[in-house]
């Protein structure tokens, strides 16, 4: 199960629909961070709208791929956790999920662009 | 203990876990038998993701074993038991606590199954594998 992750200028949006194995979480991994790295991605999407259920692995899988993405140096935010999901989560444990969310995909990328605006495109103005 | 009203044949169901893909049987189980038990919303999700928790852990930890399931009229609520022949848990006071792992997880498996359930026993020892039953009641059932 291979991931897709989509660019739109410097932001890539990708969507976790099914739970992912070992395996595929990893794949998933490695093709955002070479992705990112690739593009200078300024900010990820994650969208996570079709996942009825997020264990704690899943949890972990969303929280450590959102910390590999900001460690590059991009903004990162999750989308659409189901609001049974948001109780779930908050019921097992607390912060399950470090990262900025937002309701949906339209709200992410509004947050997205408004960080990148805020943090001055330093790159941009040093690397090209 | 036993459920003493007839719950039809469908109140009691078990499945092996032997594969990942296995994983995400159990949780559809569950929440089908949870949805049929009267359950909300909320508390479907609780229990599905009790039996993704419970699931994976004998994928990742036991390399298998049954997740058996039952609607107990009696409680009134679900039943969720696990049952494997993998090398137990050495510690079970600490496998509950918050933040500890032994497979690189965020540690917060069984202790979140024990916040989303109203009870859960443990029996397990090192090398004899591991034995969860895990409850919910009904509260909307309850008279």
């Amino acid at each position: 199960m291979k991931i897709p992750i989509l660019r739109l200028g410097r932001v890539l949006l990708t969507s976790i629909q099914v739970d992912l194995s070992d395996a595929d979480a990893m794949q998933f991994q490695g093709d955002l961070v070479t992705k990112i790295s690739e593009i200078e991605a300024m900010g990820v999407a994650i969208d996570i709208t079709s996942l009825e259920v997020v264990d704690s692995y899943m949890a972990r899988v969303i929280n450590d791929t959102a910390t590999m993405a900001r460690l590059l140096g991009a903004e990162v935010v999750v989308c659409g956790i189901q609001p049974y999901v948001a109780m779930t989560l908050v019921e097992m444990g607390r912060g399950l999920i470090g990262a900025d969310c937002v309701f949906d995909l339209e709200q992410g990328l509004a947050r997205l662009n408004e960080r990148i605006r805020l943090r001055g495109d330093a790159r941009l103005d040093d690397g090209e | 203990m036993n459920g003493s009203g007839a719950t039809g044949p469908f109140a009691e169901q078990s499945l092996w876990v032997r594969a990942e893909a296995d994983v995400a049987a159990a949780m559809r189980l569950v929440r089908q038998l949870a949805k049929s038990a009267g359950f909300n919303t909320t508390e479907t999700s609780y229990l599905a993701t009790v039996a993704t928790e419970l699931a994976a852990n004998l994928w990742i930890h036991a390399d298998g074993g049954v997740v058996h399931v039952r609607i107990d009229a009696a409680l009134p609520g679900i039943e969720i038991a696990t049952s494997d022949s993998g090398p137990g848990i050495a510690d079970v006071t600490l496998a509950l606590q918050d933040g500890y792992s032994t497979a690189g997880g965020l540690g917060c498996g069984l202790p979140g199954v024990q916040r989303l359930m109203d009870g859960l026993e443990i029996d397990s020892r090192a090398g004899n594998g591991t034995r969860i039953r895990t409850w919910k009641v009904n509260r909307r059932a309850v008279r």
